[in-house]
């Protein structure tokens, strides 16, 4: 078996499973946030209206919450969404709420990897897509909807058919220029939005041994953006290492076998990749940098769980050093530890001498929520996830999706430029 | 169950623009419905008629696991989507919150079926006919546990154990 399948037959309680078998899984995280928590509670209350008991959860000390989408509050809708989501947590003891204004929180996908809540060879399910990023630490992560995450928290399992696995072998260390967000980028230009759909898309080979945690985690990140359940990299030295340093114990590193199976192979030169945009309106609509369009940009947007790492800060501050922004440029950090360790270590005086805002952590204009969305025609360049029409805002806005590097430079010309070319 | 297509000849309908990402903070179902589509076709919420469906393209409802495009669809009176193919997480909370049903189609039905016309679906033969234009096209059937889940009314109406 494969590290997917050796995972969830663990949690199925089988000795194996193989791609297509329906099993219910133990799951052992579940993670919800101030969008699908909301969702959740009124799933909740359709089920008490139909006699459903939703008296106590399976496991509370299994839960954690995050406030990402709409804080700070934007408006008094999100507000008391963010009410109820306290309410929910007090009521059924759910203790790993991490709040807006209360130390520690930030972006659900990032909490889960700057707090070690999720371990190695866990099944961890969230109320959000993005919940794949987390795979990067050798877990079976799956985003889930409302309905789904609500059975959870009630039942402690949930259905899914085993999937097929995709194996991406990555060959080299990218060159210095170049991110894991560029090669993510490149690897959904060719297998295309639906080229892993239904099914687990897992990075490897010397590529992903050079890789950091951090990039290993853009990688997962994006695989949903190719319709993959989930994405998953075999957790190795730099995992334990990672997750010891936030306070992790008692790891269970699980591998697949020798002989796994895999139901097809691709293979990517990493040392060759270039630096590589997505122009509008989708992530597989790649193009390297030297040949995108020469583009008036109107903003530049360094934010999100997959662009808004420590790494992926350091780069920004690489660029920007010294230099000034020529466009509206917001540098949102995922989560306070990050802004923390900004601070520290001087990124924040390096963006702010450039000229660019740094805002809190939040969701916020990622998925056009608040916090700076996108007006009619403005053209953006982010280090997010997504540019479908009115991702970021107006529906007749742009998004070019890119590394932070290709980001913090073409915030410095106007223009999408390649690092190299500064 | 019979009614009239509302038709988008495209691949890739994300859920950003099934319900676009500023909606998301809305839980009251009626009110999303007001916005459903609005990223794509703002006349959607005037057209739509209850029990009508929806035909499109290749990986319907990518992008957000957000259980609100299919609320949203539900609750414009769309009772089944159709198309080449679905998105994974809008299948599953289509069908495990039995919000609206995802037919997968092949390319005749694709290609057959015109914007306006009046079609039945028989999923127990997993036969669509086209009323208007007196065609019959086959649709993918449901895989096993899909077929119970449906069958039992969502995930929570339905019993693994008594398999």
């Amino acid at each position: 078996m494969n590290i997917t399948e050796k995972i969830l037959a663990r949690g199925a309680g089988k000795s194996s499973v193989s791609p297509d078998d329906v099993v219910f899984a133990k799951v052992d995280k579940v993670m919800m946030h101030d969008v699908s928590g909301p969702g959740v509670i009124k799933v909740f209350d359709k089920l008490q209206k139909q006699g459903i008991s939703v008296d106590k959860l399976w496991d509370p000390t299994k839960v954690w919450v995050a406030e990402d989408h709409f804080v700070p509050s934007a408006e008094k809708v999100s507000a008391e969404n963010i009410v109820k989501l306290s309410k929910f947590t007090k009521q059924y003891g759910i203790e790993k709420h991490f709040k807006y204004g209360m130390g520690q929180y930030g972006i659900c996908h990032t909490i889960s990897h700057e707090e070690a809540m999720v371990m190695p060879g866990d099944i961890y399910v969230g109320g959000d897509s993005h919940t794949n990023t987390t795979g990067a630490l050798g877990a079976f992560a799956c985003g889930l909807g409302h309905t789904d995450i609500a059975y959870v928290l009630l039942n402690g399992q949930i259905w899914f058919k085993v999937p097929e696995t995709y194996y991406f072998k990555l060959n080299g260390k990218l060159p210095e220029h170049v991110m894991a967000k560029d090669l993510i980028l490149k690897i959904i230009g060719e297998i295309g939005t639906d080229g892993g759909a239904y099914q687990t898309m897992q990075f490897g080979g010397s590529g992903i041994d050079e890789m950091s945690v951090e990039s290993r985690l853009t990688m997962c990140n994006m695989t949903t953006e190719a319709g993959a359940k989930n994405g998953i990299v075999e957790p190795d030295q730099k995992v334990v290492d990672y997750l010891t340093q936030r306070g992790a114990t008692n790891m269970n590193l699980v591998k697949g076998d020798d002989n796994a199976e895999y139901s097809k192979t691709f293979e990517f030169e990493s040392s060759e990749m270039e630096p590589t945009v997505a122009k509008p309106f989708s992530p597989e609509n790649i193009c390297v940098v030297r040949e995108a369009p020469s583009v008036e940009l109107d903003k530049c947007y360094i934010g999100s769980c997959t662009g808004a790492k420590y790494e992926d800060l350091e780069a920004a501050a690489r660029i920007l050093k010294g230099r000034k922004v020529k466009i509206r440029t917001e540098i949102l950090p995922a989560a306070i530890s990050i802004y923390q360790r900004a601070m520290e270590n001087g990124l924040l005086k390096i963006f702010l001498d450039a000229g660019a805002t740094v805002g809190p952590p939040t969701c916020g204009a990622c998925c056009g929520a608040h916090m700076g969305v996108l007006a009619k025609d403005e053209i953006c360049i982010s280090t997010t996830n997504r540019n479908f029409p009115g991702r970021m805002g107006h529906v007749e806005s742009q998004t070019y999706l890119a590394s932070p590097l290709v980001a913090a430079a073409s915030a410095v010309t106007g223009k999408i430029t390649d690092p190299r070319d500064l | 169950m019979k009614g009239n297509v509302i038709k988008y000849a495209r691949d890739n309908i994300d859920t950003d623009v099934i319900i676009p990402g500023t909606y998301l903070k809305i839980h009251d179902y009626a009110e999303l419905a007001t916005h459903a589509m609005e990223g794509l076709d703002p006349d959607f919420h005037s057209k739509v008629k209850e029990g009508d469906f929806i035909l499109s393209g290749k990986n319907f409802g990518c992008g957000s696991s957000r259980e609100h495009a299919p609320i949203a669809l539900s609750h414009s009176g769309i009772k089944a989507v159709l198309a080449l193919s679905f998105a994974r997480i809008f299948y599953r909370n289509a069908v495990d919150g039995a919000f609206l049903l995802p037919i997968e189609i092949e390319q005749d039905a694709y290609d057959g079926i015109s914007e306006g016309d009046e079609i039945s679906i028989d999923v127990s033969v997993n036969e669509i006919k086209n009323i208007t234009k007196n065609q019959t096209y086959k649709m993918k059937p449901f895989s096993e546990i899909i077929g119970k889940i449906i069958a039992a009314g969502g995930l929570f109406k339905y019993k693994p154990d008594q398999d």
